[in-house]
């Protein structure tokens, strides 16, 4: 700056900001600030609303909410609750069901991720990964139809076949196997949810560098063993996350479940009978359900937000560290 | 060069060629894991062509231009009438939801990239994240006791667009933010060298830049949330005639509708929910498949 005495030159004035325009950025700022907040804000009130609803079940039930079977929905239309809620044998058909379609789905998804990113030509690698990511964009509701409809009496005699193999022997396989069973609705679980666990698994598998994996062919690797050995022994970080995150959608999932699950819950592990997720429960049970037994279904609702805000904050924690993971699917 | 050492050469040569048994051996190993991955990437296809197929097959039969116009008949078992109150129902909830999330969105996503440096902006993406693993029957059971019951607005078209939208806010801050961050920085730099504001620079310059790719990410949500049907369960009820109002009288949509008809027993109600889900299917993939031709077309960083 010359060091001009009478400092304001017509120029400088010209630049100088009016009051209004130089607070237009930071009341901007302000509001871009609020926007980003209202999605917190969404998720407090959530927590709130819900959890203040079903207060006086949380009150009554306590911890039996989580681990007693005892369930015998009362018609109060007081707000006072008369009926005793023991959720534990939905919540074990929720865990149930999820952990077996993982079981379904983590093997696959990280057999995809690998053929798509490590074997499969660009050419054929990007169609396959639209295909499997559009499995994401199918509505539930349309699983569920084709899961009761079409898969169940395609699986029947399957079903039937190994009950009786193996039934004497593995009670998990003892019959009756019935139309509307664990088994299908965990197969249909794990195909639901393998886009969101191979997209975060190809996401790692693809950040594994390059000299790494050719440091492995020049040490006379084959393709599998760099695969086995470098990529799947580098990404196991990318694996948990991943399969949590399956996790995740796979407890909260609620109208395929509903339509394949049959609805009686039962607490030994039987895969070919019914059964009952805590999701399914509550949109079972809603329609026909007294005000009180509707605040029993939120402090449901409630518990299984728990956990899977647990899960996929783990997830998260885990796939954060890794970078981004791109794509629909991952939504 | 003797006739000795060209023999050695040769002699050399061969034994390159030599395997050891153990060499056989991983290669048939490699050989069986390729097919095996290959393997895995066709089982996966196996349930979408199937789940395609079938809807497509089961749902063409029952298809007409009267499925589209009619109301649902009275009773289930009988035959014909059509979804249009749920077709109805769906477009509006959505159109509003829409309505309801998408400048929030956008506007967060906005904050998370402008404004990457901010303190909150950290927390916000993270807690973003998480919500989109929200499962969707409590966001129902949130707007339920949230809207329907404290807010005394009873079901209706409003809470259940009110659902969907808590499902599409954060599909939306996200796929937005993938889309601003590549709005090149050159671009940034040449409005700030011109003298605009951030603000002016973020209205006038980024936005418009991004603007196909904010469609794609809103076009995402629409065929996320058209197919949701737990959270409509305890906010929109359902409907068998066509309802206009924003609020009072319970709304249907075609998930509800379909799931509704699909778990009787009756051949005519199950016929009209394949029939449904055709309908539904072809909404969601259009919205899908548009939305990825759309970002295929105009690519943002062809800008700079």
């Amino acid at each position: 700056m010359p060091s001009t005495t009478s400092s304001t030159t017509p120029l400088k004035r010209g630049l100088r900001a009016s009051r209004r325009q130089s607070l237009a950025d930071p009341a901007f700022r302000w509001f871009l600030t609020l926007t980003g907040l209202s999605v917190l804000l969404v998720l407090a009130w959530m927590i709130v609303s819900t959890t203040s609803q079903a207060w006086p079940v949380f009150e009554k039930e306590g911890f039996n909410l989580f681990f007693s079977s005892e369930w015998n929905p009362g018609n109060a239309r007081d707000g006072t609750i008369q009926g005793t809620y023991g959720g534990f044998q939905f919540l074990y058909g929720t865990i149930v069901s999820a952990a077996l379609a993982m079981a379904f789905a983590l093997p696959l998804a990280i057999g995809i991720a690998l053929y798509l990113t490590q074997l499969a030509p660009k050419r054929i690698a990007r169609p396959l990964t639209y295909a499997v990511d559009l499995l994401a964009a199918v509505p539930s509701i349309i699983y569920g139809l084709w899961g009761s409809l079409f898969v169940v009496p395609m699986l029947l005699p399957f079903m039937n076949w190994m009950s009786q193999k193996l039934g004497p022997w593995l009670p998990m396989f003892e019959g009756p196997v019935r139309v509307r069973n664990l088994f299908v609705t965990s197969l249909v679980l794990g195909i639901m949810v393998l886009p969101i666990t191979s997209a975060v698994i190809r996401e790692v598998f693809a950040q594994v560098p390059r000299d790494e994996r050719l440091a492995g062919f020049g040490l006379g690797a084959t393709r599998w063993e760099v695969m086995r050995h470098v990529v799947v022994a580098r990404s196991k970080a990318g694996i948990i996350g991943g399969s949590m995150l399956g996790l995740g959608r796979a407890l909260g999932e609620t109208i395929a479940v509903l339509l394949i699950i049959g609805g009686n819950p039962r607490s030994e592990f039987r895969l070919f009978n019914t059964s009952q997720t805590v999701a399914s429960q509550i949109a079972a049970a809603f329609k026909e359900a007294s005000p009180e037994y509707i605040r029993a279904l939120v402090a449901l609702g409630v518990a299984l937000f728990l956990v899977t805000i647990i899960v996929n904050v783990i997830a998260r924690l885990v796939v954060s560290r890794l970078g981004h993971v791109t794509g629909d699917a991952a939504l | 060069m003797s006739d000795d050492a060209l023999g050695q050469v040769q002699l050399d040569h061969r034994s390159l060629l030599l395997r050891s048994e153990k060499a056989t051996k991983r290669a048939r190993i490699d050989r069986f894991w390729r097919t095996i991955l290959l393997l895995a990437v066709g089982v996966a296809l196996v349930p979408l062509a199937s789940i395609l197929g079938v809807t497509i097959y089961r749902g063409a039969g029952a298809i007409n231009l009267n499925f589209l116009t009619e109301n649902p008949p009275f009773s289930s078992g009988v035959e014909g009438g059509g979804y249009a109150p749920a077709i109805f129902g769906s477009i509006y909830m959505t159109g509003l939801a829409i309505l309801m999330s998408l400048p929030l969105g956008i506007f967060a996503a906005v904050f998370l990239v402008e404004y990457k440096r901010s303190r909150l902006a950290g927390p916000i993406r993270f807690f973003t994240d998480v919500m989109t693993g929200v499962p969707s029957v409590f966001v129902g059971l949130f707007i339920f006791s949230s809207l329907v019951v404290d807010a005394d607005l009873f079901f209706g078209t409003v809470p259940g667009a009110a659902a969907l939208a808590v499902l599409m806010l954060p599909i939306i801050v996200r796929s937005s933010e993938e889309v601003l961050r590549l709005v090149p920085q050159d671009l940034r730099n040449g409005a700030f060298g011109l003298g605009l504001r951030r603000w002016q620079m973020i209205t006038r310059v980024v936005l418009p830049a991004a603007a196909p790719g904010l469609a794609t990410a809103s076009m995402l949500a629409v065929a996320r949330g058209m197919g949701e049907t737990a959270p409509l369960l305890f906010t929109a009820l359902g409907a068998r005639q066509i309802v206009t109002s924003a609020t009072g009288t319970p709304q249907g949509a075609l998930p509800l509708q379909i799931l509704d008809e699909g778990r009787q027993a009756l051949p005519a109600a199950v016929e009209r929910a394949w029939a449904g889900s055709l309908t539904l299917m072809v909404l969601v993939l259009l919205f899908t498949v548009g939305a990825r031709l759309l970002a295929a077309r105009s690519n943002v960083s062809s800008l700079s």
